[in-house]
């Protein structure tokens, strides 16, 4: 059996100006002429990338931020050319690199199906025919002649993916469009993607969704900067994701010329303290984080230390600041303590920012360190996990 | 069906793929028409409007002499607005076939297919726009009582086919241009304005006796169609020195757009 997809030393390459700019103007175009090039850099967002999918795989593409998933994608659906390399497909492509592309408010919904669907490569036919199908599944008959306009978010949502749900193509390139929506949407969503994929036909996934891409994906590709680094099973390229992008909750430079940090401030040491009887951190459990940074000069700098938290699914959850002090040569300590009930049963990443003049980020570290919540034995009858980002314990009554 | 991606080299329309996305074009012109006229209190009373108040105001400033000085064989009214109702095709789907990349960045960005449907669409727009305001001018033609030579009748597609190649020649290069330099924006309005005075809308090439500026109004590829339109009325005689040159300008400009887009479009989705 021939493969479905061959991707084969795909690059894409940009041009970065350093000088900043929205976008060209006729003025500066000619203006350039007379000038010497300005500074520009090159700059891969994809390096000789290559795999093969056999038809039908379930295709999990799985990397960090930026790390060019979604310039492969663009590749992919043609949006975008490669700068070298070449592809070759056999089936007919369909791109899901947003729900609702071509969705206009001023159209009623019946028009925005024929819209959207036709933009999408359906053929009027197709959609006739699966037009109650999509009405149906979308869960707007009522609705169908009102223009979009009047929907709510989660009406425009639903016909969206109604309409991408019932394309009969044989490859399906799919970019996050999970992300949105409520639980129960998105779980219908999955349940549609699965029939998808078990009737026979070959899907790309992107998404930060670990779940997700575990749910449904058999293989997995990972990219890190623009370059393939593992293809297998998905099982295994999720691990190799987890473990590269996890660390310790501590950190500590040994050596402090390799410590995070800059010329003359570094970053010498966080310690995550809490009381566990088993070594675990659970949600009722309060932490405190220490942080240790080395001043080297003997000008006062007006500083303080700003952290991020993130999911490891990349949401951010909240971005907080010490106030900002004039410090002088020597040791800088911070404590962060961050309260029992607040975090839920996630894995946790630092981003470490060192500003100056509370504005001019000095140093950005991301990734720092990395905190695993565990939930607690619970009683009643749900055990799933807990929705949110954050699980705070506020006053909620009930009175009978 | 087998497909090949790769660093584009070699120049093609892409006609097949057009073909094949053909439906793209109705749902395109048909979403703009839609929308064009959503909550507006005249609807399409608007696309007869315009160029019926520009034919009025030319006929009370300017009918009586120009007619007079150029010894028109058919009525000003008639004369100046089958020449508003061609210019309309060409400005409208010029103006709109430039921005339309642009307007469309969300969906180009998304999602592939052949772009030079978009432009093509937003001057498919302007054109249901003339056949709307087509019904007034046949009103108006009975109004003046000038009658319309049926054997000739032909020409009305081959002046409307000339139009909309010059239309589509300059909107998809500036659609293309656009993409790049957003001063295109800023150029539209005007140059829209100065070519209609240009363009021999509301007088007839022969108004000025200096050969200079007859060579640049026959040019205009603008200048046939509006000839051989004319030439439906019975009394007007069709200058086909006219029809040539601006026949062959018309082509140029289409070339020029198509490749100068096919060229570029590639990188749109990395632009816009």
């Amino acid at each position: 059996m021939k493969p479905i997809l061959e991707v084969q030393n795909i690059s894409k390459k940009f041009m970065i100006n350093h000088e900043q700019q929205a976008y060209l103007s006729l003025r500066d175009s000619i203006s350039n002429i007379f000038k010497s090039r300005n500074s520009t850099e090159e700059f891969f967002a994809l390096k000789d990338v290559s795999f093969e999918v056999m038809p039908g795989d379930t295709v999990g593409i799985i990397g960090k931020n930026g790390a060019g998933k979604s310039t492969l994608l663009k590749i992919l659906s043609k949006i975008t050319p490669p700068s070298t390399g070449r592809i070759i497909g056999r089936g007919r492509v369909a791109s899901l690199l947003e729900v609702g592309t071509g969705f206009h408010p001023e159209l009623s919904g019946r028009e925005n199906i024929f819209m959207n669907g036709s933009i999408l490569g359906m053929r009027r036919t197709e959609i006739l025919r699966n037009f109650d199908a999509i009405v149906d599944f979308a869960d707007v008959e009522k609705f169908i002649d009102t223009p979009l306009k009047h929907y709510s978010s989660g009406m425009q949502l639903r016909l969206a993916f109604a309409v991408a749900a019932f394309l009969e193509n044989e490859i399906l390139i799919i970019d996050e469009v999970l992300a949105v929506g409520d639980a129960e949407f998105q779980k219908k969503c999955m349940g549609k993607m699965g029939d998808i994929s078990n009737s026979g036909r070959t899907i790309l996934f992107v998404s930060h969704n670990m779940v997700g891409v575990k749910s449904l994906c058999s293989k997995g590709v990972l990219i890190e900067k623009g370059v393939v680094k593992q293809t297998g099973k998905i099982d295994e390229i999720i691990n190799l994701y987890l473990s590269k992008v996890s660390g310790s909750e501590n950190y500590f430079a040994t050596d402090l010329n390799l410590a995070i940090g800059n010329d003359f401030l570094k970053l010498t040491r966080i310690t995550t303290i809490y009381d566990s009887h088993d070594g675990h951190i659970y949600i009722n459990t309060p932490i405190k984080i220490e942080f240790e940074l080395e001043y080297l000069l003997e000008k006062p700098l007006v500083f303080n230390l700003s952290i991020v938290l993130n999911t490891i699914n990349q949401i951010l959850v909240f971005n907080v600041s010490t106030e900002a002090k004039t410090v002088n040569k020597g040791k800088i300590t911070c404590c962060l303590e961050i309260p029992a009930n607040l975090l839920n049963d996630e894995i946790y990443i630092m981003d470490v920012y060192l500003v100056k003049d509370s504005s001019v980020v000095l140093v950005k570290n991301e990734s720092t360190i990395q905190i695993e919540v565990k939930d607690l034995p619970r009683d009643g009858n749900w055990y799933g996990k807990w929705l949110g980002v954050v699980r705070p314990q506020l006053n909620f009554s009930l009175k009978n | 069906m087998e497909f090949e991606i790769k660093p584009q080299r070699k120049f093609s329309l892409g006609i097949k793929e057009l073909w094949d996305y053909r439906e793209l074009f109705y749902f395109f012109t048909w979403r703009d028409v839609k929308v064009k006229y959503k909550q507006t209190v005249l609807g399409f009373l608007w696309a007869i409007i315009q160029p019926l108040f520009m034919t009025v105001v030319f006929t009370v400033f300017f009918g009586d002499s120009i007619s007079q000085k150029t010894n028109l064989l058919i009525p000003y009214p008639v004369f100046a607005l089958s020449g508003m109702l061609l210019w309309g095709i060409f400005s409208g789907g010029m103006s709109n076939a430039a921005n339309s990349m642009v307007n469309n960045a969300n969906i180009i960005k998304k999602i592939y297919f052949p772009r030079l449907i978009i432009p093509i669409s937003a001057i498919l727009v302007a054109l249901i726009d003339f056949f709307v305001a087509f019904v007034v001018f046949i009103v108006v033609l009975f109004i003046y009582k000038v009658e319309i030579e049926l054997s000739v009748l032909f020409l009305l597609p081959v002046s409307i086919l000339i139009t909309c190649l010059a239309s589509m020649g300059c909107g998809v290069l500036l659609a293309a241009l656009n993409v790049k330099y957003r001063d295109v924006r800023y150029i539209i309005p005007f140059l829209v304005q100065g070519l209609l005075f240009l363009t021999p809308v509301m007088y007839p090439v022969g108004i000025s006796d200096s050969k200079t500026v007859q060579l640049i109004l026959k040019l205009n590829p603008l200048s046939g169609a509006l000839e051989l339109m004319r030439g439906l009325f019975s009394g007007y005689s069709i200058n086909m020195e006219t029809v040539l040159m601006s026949l062959a300008s018309s082509i140029f400009l289409f070339v020029v757009g198509v490749i100068y887009f096919r060229k570029t479009e590639s990188y749109f989705a990395d632009l816009a």
